[in-house]
C-alpha cells in the first residue's frame, strides 16, 4: 500500500506529463504482481467497489471522532476521503499493513456487512498518506490528473512495446493484468484479444505544407471533405457494439441512437456528426452538447440525432482489410454502406481530384460545412499512428480578428511564473460609448520570446488583480491588440458576448495597432456559422 | 478581580487594564508588549515596546532602529512590574525570541501564548508550560486533521528527492523569519554540509540569527552570477518569490513548501507544490490539546485560527472555554 500511496501522491502533485509518466514507469518496474496490475486498474478507472459509498466513510469516522469536529474538518478540507484519512486516530499495536492486492481482493470477496470492518482494520494499520490512498481507491474518482491513456503510454514507454498494441488488447484484459505484464516483460507471448468489439488504433494525417505540394501529384490522392465533427470508430462484433473516439475512449453511452443503428459485422472509420432542424449537418457546438452529457438526454437526442459519415472500412465481416490499399477499401466501403442501408450511416463523398490551384480554392471556401480537405493516397494501407506521406489534411484558413487583451492569468507547470493565459475582447456599443466585451481565451500561438514580452506587458499594464488573474489596462486609448485566429464561431449562452470561438489562438501581436481600431462584435457576428 | 478585568479584547488588540498596555496590538498604541517578531504580531509605530532582546533586534531589522519611541528588552524569566500588573516572558518555542507573556494581577495569573509549538526547534528554546488560571491559546492548526509529522522525517524526504533529481533545483518556500532558519538547521543536523542558497529577503534575518549564536553553516546568495542554474542545489526562498519571475533562473525547479498547511494535499496542489514538507512552527492538534491538558487552566481562551474546533474539544473534555475574537492575525504563510 505504501508504494501505491507514493504513486498517487506523485501523480497528484506532479503537473508535467513526463513527470507523471516517470512515476508510473518506476512504479511498474519496481512493484510486484498483482499489486502493479491493481494500481494500473485504479489509475485507468477499471475498479469499482459498490459498497464503498461516502456514507460508509462518514459512519466509520463518526465512530472514532466527534461529529462536530468531523464536520468542521470536512468543511475545511473539502474532500471526504482526505478528511477521514487525516482525522483517523491511530491505534498502537494494530495489524500488519495490507498490500494493495489484499485490499482489492479482500473487498471483492467481502459482503456488504464485512466491508466496513475490513476497512476499519486497514485504516488502523496504515499511515496518513496510505489511508488517503486506500480511501481514494475504494471510493473511486482518484482525481490525480492521470487516466487510462497515460497509464497505457507509461506501459509502452517502460516495456518498449507499441502503445497501439496495448490499446488494441486493452478491452479484452482484466485486473490484475498478469498476462499483459508477462508479455510486456517478454516472459510470455502476447495475450490473445478475447474481448468482443475491441478498439483498433486509428490512422492519422499530417498537415499539408506548401513544400509537400511541389513534390506530390494530386492524381495519386483520393480527395474528400474534412468534416467538422468527431472522428469515431464504430465497431460491431457478434452483437456487441461500441463507438470509440480516435484515442480509444468509448463514447457509446452518450449516443444510444447511433449504437442502435450499428447493425453490421465489422469496423467502420468515419466522422460522427449531428443533424440540425433542417436535416443538414449541425454546427460542431451542437454535437459538443451531446458529447458533454454523462447520461444521454432524450430531448437532446431528438433534437440533434447523430450519424456517421463513413470514410474507411477496417474490417468487413471477419475479414481484416487494413493491409489492402485505400482504393480497395473504398470499393468495399461503398458496397458495405449501401448494403446496411441506414440513414444513420452515409458515405463521405469523393471530390474529383484536380490540380493544386483548384483544390486550394475548394479548401479555402468549402461548399459544405467542412474544415477543409483530406487527401489520402490511393495506395495507402491502413496503418496505426501518423505515418509519413500517406494521408494529409489541408485545412481552410482560420478566421482572423483583432481583439484587445483584457485579462491575463498565470500558467501552470513550467509557465507558472508567466502570465500566459489571455482573455481578449472586442468593442461593443454605440459610437462614443464603446466597451470591451470578452469573446475568448487563448494560451498558445506565441513563441517563447513573445510570451516573455506579453508577460512583461501584463505586469507593466496591470489595472487590477483578482487572485491569480490580472486585469490589463484596456480602453480606446490604451490597450494591446492581439490578432486572434480561430476555426469557427457559434452562438453560446454560456459566454457573456453570446459567442464561442473554436480553437482560438494568438496569431500575431499587433504592437503597432491602436486599441480603438480593434474589431467589433458586429464583425464577429457576420462570421457565425 | 475577574480575568476579564485584567485582559480584554479592544479594537487595537488585547488590552491589560491594570498595567495599561497592549499585547501584540494591531494599531499604534502607547505601550505594547510583543510576543515575537512576525509582522502580524510585531508592528511599528508604538510608543514604548517591551520584548525579548531577540524580538527587538528582529523588529529593528525589519522596520528600522526607530520602529518605536522607546524599547525595553527583557529576558525569559525576568519579572517586571507595570502599573498594577506583574509580567514575565516565558519561551514559546515558535521562532527566535518568541515568548508567552505571563500577566498577574489581583491574584489571577493569565498566560498569553502568542504563537507556539511543542516540537524541538534548534533555533529557539522549548516551550515552557506555565500553570495559570487562564490560558489564552492560539489555534492556527486547531483541527484534528492537522498532525505534523516529525520534521526530521520531512527533511529526509527533501534530501531523498535532492539525491534522486541531481539535474533539478530544489526550491524550498519558507517564511523568511523562523521557518527558513529552522529548515537550514534541520538540514545541517541531517548532515547536509553543502552551501545552501538563499533569497535576498532572508540574508539579513539569517545574519541576525547567526549573531544570536545560531550557526547556519555556509549560506550563499541565490543570485550568484557565477552559478548558472543551481542544478542539484537547495535554494530557500519566501513563498511569494516561488511563483515569480525570480524563480525562472533555476533548472527545472522542484517546488517545495515547508508549512503545516501542506498536510492537506489539495492545498499543496492548488499552490503548485510538487514536494510538500509538513514542517510548522505552530502547535498541531495533538500539541494544542495536550498542552491544554498539561497546563489544566481554569479557563481556556482561544484566539486566531480555528477557534470553534478547539472550543468544541474543550467542551467535550470539560474545560471552560471561549473564543476571544481578535482581528488582524494572518495564517496563510506558515
Amino acid at each position: 500500500m505504501h508504494a501505491f500511496a507514493e504513486l498517487l501522491d506523485r501523480l497528484i502533485l506532479t503537473s508535467s506529463r513526463n513527470g507523471k509518466l516517470d512515476a508510473l514507469k518506476t512504479y511498474f518496474a519496481e512493484t510486484p504482481d498483482p499489486d502493479r496490475g491493481y494500481a494500473l486498474a485504479a489509475v485507468a478507472g477499471e475498479l469499482s467497489f459498490p459498497f464503498a459509498k461516502p456514507a460508509l466513510l462518514r459512519n466509520l469516522a463518526a465512530a472514532r471522532v466527534d461529529g462536530q469536529l468531523l464536520a468542521l474538518s470536512y468543511d475545511y478540507v473539502g474532500d471526504l476521503a482526505e478528511t477521514v484519512a487525516l482525522v483517523w486516530p491511530t491505534r498502537h499495536g494494530a495489524n500488519r499493513a495490507p498490500t494493495l492486492g489484499e485490499v482489492v481482493e479482500g473487498l471483492k470477496l467481502a459482503g456488504k456487512l464485512d466491508a466496513p470492518r475490513l476497512l476499519e482494520n486497514w485504516l488502523d494499520a496504515l499511515a496518513a498518506t496510505e489511508r488517503w490512498a486506500l480511501l481514494k481507491l475504494v471510493t473511486g474518482g482518484l482525481r490525480i490528473g492521470a487516466g487510462a491513456r497515460l497509464a497505457k503510454q507509461a506501459l509502452a514507454d517502460w516495456s518498449h512495446k507499441p502503445v497501439a498494441d496495448i490499446e488494441e488488447l486493452w478491452h479484452g484484459l482484466s485486473p490484475p493484468y498478469l498476462d499483459l505484464f508477462a508479455w510486456l516483460e517478454n516472459k510470455a507471448p502476447k495475450p490473445e484479444n478475447r474481448s468482443l468489439a475491441p478498439f483498433r488504433p486509428v490512422m492519422l494525417a499530417h498537415a499539408l505544407e506548401e513544400a509537400d505540394r511541389a513534390k506530390l501529384d494530386p492524381a495519386d490522392f483520393a480527395v474528400e471533405w474534412k468534416w467538422d465533427g468527431v472522428r469515431v470508430q464504430a465497431v460491431s462484433d457478434r452483437g456487441r457494439c461500441r463507438l470509440y473516439t480516435r484515442t480509444g475512449e468509448d463514447v457509446g453511452h452518450a449516443f444510444p441512437d447511433l449504437l442502435e443503428a450499428l447493425r453490421f459485422e465489422g469496423v467502420l472509420d468515419g466522422e460522427m456528426l449531428v443533424r440540425g432542424a433542417d436535416g443538414g449537418v449541425a454546427p460542431f457546438n451542437d454535437l459538443q452538447q451531446r458529447l458533454n452529457r454523462k447520461k444521454p438526454d432524450p430531448k437532446l437526442i431528438a433534437r440533434f440525432p447523430a450519424f456517421i459519415r463513413a470514410y474507411d472500412l477496417l474490417i468487413d465481416g471477419a475479414e481484416d482489410l487494413r493491409t489492402q490499399t485505400y482504393r480497395q477499401r473504398r470499393e468495399r466501403l461503398e458496397a458495405f454502406v449501401s448494403r446496411i442501408a441506414t440513414a444513420r450511416i452515409d458515405l463521405s463523398p469523393q471530390i474529383e481530384s484536380a490540380d493544386w490551384p483548384l483544390l486550394d480554392d475548394l479548401r479555402k471556401s468549402p461548399s459544405v460545412a467542412a474544415e477543409g480537405l483530406m487527401l489520402k493516397r490511393w495506395d495507402s494501407p491502413y496503418l496505426a499512428g501518423r505515418p509519413h506521406g500517406l494521408w494529409f489534411k489541408w485545412k481552410r484558413d482560420p478566421h482572423l480578428v483583432d481583439c484587445v487583451l483584457m485579462y491575463a492569468q498565470r500558467g501552470h507547470g513550467r509557465r507558472s511564473s508567466l502570465y500566459s493565459d489571455f482573455t481578449f475582447g472586442v468593442w461593443r456599443g454605440p459610437e462614443g460609448e464603446e466597451e470591451l466585451t470578452p469573446v475568448g481565451k487563448a494560451y498558445f500561438g506565441f513563441t517563447d520570446e513573445e510570451l516573455r514580452l506579453l508577460d512583461q506587458y501584463v505586469r507593466e499594464h496591470t489595472a487590477d488583480r483578482f487572485g491569480p488573474v490580472r486585469a490589463v489596462k484596456a480602453d480606446q486609448d490604451e490597450g494591446l491588440v492581439l490578432e486572434i485566429a480561430f476555426e469557427n464561431l457559434a452562438r453560446s449562452a454560456r459566454h457573456k458576448s453570446g459567442l464561442a470561438m473554436r480553437f482560438p489562438r494568438i496569431s500575431r501581436i499587433r504592437w503597432d495597432k491602436a486599441a480603438r481600431e480593434a474589431d467589433t462584435v458586429e464583425t464577429l457576428e457576420k462570421l457565425l456559422t | 478581580m475577574r480575568p476579564a478585568d485584567i485582559l480584554c479584547s479592544k479594537p487595537a488588540g488585547l488590552y491589560c487594564a491594570p498595567g495599561d498596555f497592549y499585547i501584540d496590538p494591531m494599531r499604534p498604541v502607547d505601550r505594547a508588549l510583543i510576543t515575537h517578531g512576525h509582522s502580524d504580531h510585531a508592528r511599528a509605530g508604538h510608543g514604548a515596546v517591551m520584548a525579548t532582546r531577540e524580538t527587538l533586534a528582529i523588529m529593528a531589522e525589519r522596520y528600522g532602529a526607530d520602529f518605536a519611541a522607546a524599547t525595553q528588552p527583557t529576558a525569559y524569566g525576568e519579572t517586571h512590574t507595570i502599573g498594577d500588573a506583574r509580567v514575565r516572558f516565558a519561551p514559546a518555542g515558535h521562532v527566535l525570541g518568541s515568548a508567552q507573556i505571563v500577566v498577574e494581577a489581583g491574584g489571577v495569573r493569565m498566560v498569553v501564548s502568542g504563537d507556539y509549538k511543542r516540537k524541538r526547534d534548534p533555533t529557539c528554546p522549548l516551550f515552557e508550560p506555565v500553570p495559570c488560571d487562564v490560558f489564552i491559546s492560539e489555534a492556527t492548526f486547531a483541527l484534528p486533521v492537522f498532525r505534523h509529522p516529525e520534521p526530521e522525517a520531512e527533511i529526509a524526504k527533501l534530501l531523498r528527492s535532492v539525491a534522486a533529481n541531481p539535474e533539478r533545483t530544489h526550491l524550498v518556500g519558507c517564511y523568511a523569519l523562523g521557518k527558513a532558519q529552522r529548515v537550514i538547521m534541520l538540514l545541517r543536523e541531517a548532515g547536509y554540509a553543502k552551501p545552501i542558497y538563499i533569497h535576498g529577503a532572508m540574508e539579513k534575518l539569517c545574519a541576525l540569527y547567526e549573531s544570536f549564536g545560531v550557526r547556519l553553516g555556509e549560506l550563499l546568495p541565490a543570485t550568484s552570477p557565477t552559478k548558472k542554474d543551481f542544478a542539484g542545489e537547495i535554494v530557500i526562498a519566501p513563498p511569494s518569490a516561488m511563483a515569480d519571475r525570480w524563480s525562472r533562473r533555476f533548472a527545472d525547479p522542484v517546488d517545495c513548501f515547508a508549512s503545516g498547511w501542506m498536510r492537506i494535499k489539495q492545498r499543496a496542489k492548488q499552490r503548485g507544490v510538487e514536494l510538500p514538507l509538513v514542517i510548522s512552527d505552530h502547535a498541531d492538534w495533538d500539541e494544542l490539546t495536550s498542552t491544554v491538558k498539561e497546563i489544566a487552566p481554569g479557563e481556556l481562551w482561544i484566539t486566531h485560527g480555528r477557534d470553534d474546533a478547539l472550543a468544541r474539544w474543550a467542551e467535550l473534555e470539560g474545560f471552560k472555554a471561549r473564543p476571544l475574537h481578535l482581528v488582524g492575525f494572518e495564517d496563510e504563510d506558515d
